[in-house]
């Protein structure tokens, strides 16, 4: 096809470019987080028509606010996964967070010097876990495992266990900040929706992106083409720390207090959302609209179970169940493939 | 934008601008290099120089020390004893950075390629073209799609840029390897065992992408365990016995008997 002798080759490139083994829509009907979405979408429907409680104008503001919590922590931990890392400490990195704000608030300080604050905080448990698992080299699982327990017992100590539910002068901000809403859209959700087109443009328009997907896939490789792999890294354990952290914040005004549980065993959830969107264990894949459409799931099915009567302890069953299918079918379809 | 025949020296990338002008001479001399592991010692006084444009056929057996060789070559190792020089300048690398600012390049046995990323990402790895737009530098696909594309064609493979690499063949991540070291314009190619694991026909499209690179003027290290392909390809043949160089010849001169021969022990010197 592509002959020595042919002189035209401004047309001959232009036929090699379009000629590609699959078009967008193609690849993206080809997608896990495709299926995710329809199944979303299918559950959705279906609650609607057979209880009149879920497409309610308050279950459905309900439902999408809680299921931006989840969703902002996923799009960290989907970046973690796709350079083939885990974050198991994001649970306890959101109620360090919420829990230095509270205080700081608690004793007159500024929402937005609190904030910061707790966003600083987040990143430095980033920081310190990217570090661990980049430079000392370190399993990204045992370096989280323990910062999951550390992260925790700071905030215990930090407000001896207590309570907090006086925010200060700024309370009324906090709580319009993560209860509130503009245009029938709850904060959570607008933050949501910022934050996932920022990382998708990070992850698919700059170089940063493009090293991650890299790093996952082949480190090795990575190393030897000269991407500062070590340093890639520990941005993309900041990246998932700062989620969590902004998470906190958000969270802390809606509930309008904060307790040291915050975020309890919010890691598999958040972890959950991203397989079922497609995010690959092994790293090297993963997307954004697949983390979100994730944790819509897993926000519909929560909700369902509750609007149906079920008890919520079976929660935890489906929610491991849909974890464990997720991830077979992504090794049925890679069995097949090879 | 018009993509001429010559698209592949013309293309304009960050460390094209590193190579250092080596003139009509060698590419690099090696004089002396010994390497030691420990008590192992790999190579024994090597001396070697590289032309422009020539193909190398560096064989022995197992555990000769060609890999260390080319390893110290690309930067990976450094030599224990000995010097290497550029033109006449001795150079020293502290890694493989270095020896690709020299216009050295290394194309691994496992290529080093990321599966889930396109032929022209992959290329482009590590120095991805970007571009400005308000305050944003983003990653410039179609450029890079396009060089990717102008590449793949001075090679004559039929590489296609936006496909993944999981997808293709041998032959094809092969190409890819190799167009890689086109973008640095280097001077000089290592290659380890690149047929080693791959079909007949692909073997083919390798030992091509070879003769295309010697064209452009790049020398070639070919490691290879497979006498016919160093014979197709060569224009000189280096032999490795237990870390000495025991044979330096015009592959003219020379016959695979007689290289199995300097393998093996069987015949001692040429
Ligand atoms: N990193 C290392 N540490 C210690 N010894 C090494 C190292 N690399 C190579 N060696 C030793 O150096 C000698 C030469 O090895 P080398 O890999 O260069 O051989 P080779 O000619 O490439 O062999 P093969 O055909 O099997 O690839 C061997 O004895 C090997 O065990
Ligand atoms: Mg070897």
């Amino acid at each position: 096809m592509l002959d020595a002798n042919q002189t035209s080759s401004t047309a001959d490139l232009d036929a090699v470019m379009t000629r590609q083994t699959q078009t967008g829509l193609a690849t993206f009907i080809g997608q896990q987080a495709f299926w995710v979405f329809l199944a979303a979408a299918l559950a959705a429907l279906t609650l609607g028509l057979v209880t009149d409680s879920f497409a309610t104008p308050q279950n459905l503001f309900n439902v999408t606010r809680n299921f931006a919590f989840v969703a902002i922590v996923a799009l960290g931990m989907t970046v973690v996964i796709i350079s083939g890392g885990i974050d198991l400490s994001v649970g306890s990195v959101l109620c360090l967070s919420a829990m230095i704000l509270a205080i700081q608030m608690n004793a007159g300080q500024s929402f937005w010097v609190a904030s910061a604050m707790a966003l600083a905080a987040a990143l430095l448990v980033g920081l310190i876990n990217g570090i661990l698992i980049a430079v000392v080299g370190m399993p990204s699982f045992v370096v989280t495992l323990g910062m999951l327990s550390v992260a925790r017992s700071l905030a215990m100590v930090l407000s001896d266990n207590k309570m907090i539910f006086q925010f200060g002068p700024d309370e009324t901000l906090l709580f319009w900040v993560g209860g509130g809403s503009t245009f029938g859209l709850p904060h959570p959700v607008v933050a949501l929706t910022l934050l996932a087109l920022l990382t998708g443009f990070l992850l698919n328009w700059t170089r940063w992106g493009v090293h991650v997907f890299a790093i996952g896939a082949n480190e090795r490789a990575a190393t030897m083409t000269g991407i500062r792999v070590p340093l890639t890294k520990i941005s993309v354990f900041m990246f998932s720390s700062l989620m969590a952290g902004v998470a906190g914040v958000l969270m802390a005004g809606w509930l309008g207090g904060v307790t040291t549980n915050l975020g309890q065993s919010l890691e598999l959830t958040v972890i959950a959302a991203a397989v079922i969107g497609g995010a690959n264990l092994m790293g090297g894949a993963g997307t954004v609209f697949g983390a979100v459409v994730g944790a819509a799931l897993i926000e519909i099915i929560r909700n369902s179970l509750i609007l149906l009567g079920v008890s919520t302890f079976w929660q935890g069953a489906f929610v491991g169940t849909f974890i464990v299918l997720a991830v077979a079918f992504d090794r049925i379809r890679a069995y097949r493939n090879s | 934008m018009p993509i001429d025949g010559t698209a592949g020296f013309g293309l304009t990338t960050e460390l094209g601008a590193n190579n250092r002008g080596v003139g009509w001479m060698s590419v690099l001399r090696l004089t002396g290099v010994s390497k030691n592991f420990g008590a192992i010692q790999a190579l024994k006084n090597v001396s070697l120089t590289i032309e422009p444009g020539q193909v190398i056929g560096l064989m022995g057996d197992n555990g000769a020390g060609k890999s260390t060789l080319v390893k110290i070559i690309a930067g990976n190792f450094r030599p224990s004893h000995g010097q290497m020089q550029i033109g006449d300048h001795e150079v020293s690398f502290h890694g493989p950075l270095d020896a690709r600012k020299n216009g050295i390049e290394i194309v691994y046995q496992d290529l080093a390629l990321c599966d889930n990323l396109t032929a022209a990402v992959n290329v482009f790895l590590g120095r991805e073209l970007t571009r400005q737009i308000g305050p944003l530098r983003i990653v410039d696909y179609a450029a890079m799609n396009r060089q990717a594309a102008a590449l793949f064609k001075e090679l004559k493979s039929e590489t296609r840029p936006r496909d993944l690499v999981r997808s293709m063949s041998g032959g094809q991540r092969q190409a890819v390897a190799i167009a890689r070291t086109r973008l640095s314009n280097a001077r000089l190619v290592l290659m380890d065992e690149p047929t080693a694991a791959i079909s007949v026909r692909q073997v083919a499209e390798v030992l091509n992408l070879i003769r295309m690179l010697q064209d452009q003027g790049v020398a070639v290290v070919l490691i290879s365990h497979r006498m016919p392909d160093v014979f197709s390809v060569a224009d000189r043949v280096v032999v490795l016995r237990r870390g000495s160089v025991v044979a330096d010849k015009p592959i003219s001169q020379t016959s695979p008997e007689e290289v199995t021969g300097l393998i093996t022990g069987a015949i001692e010197h040429a």
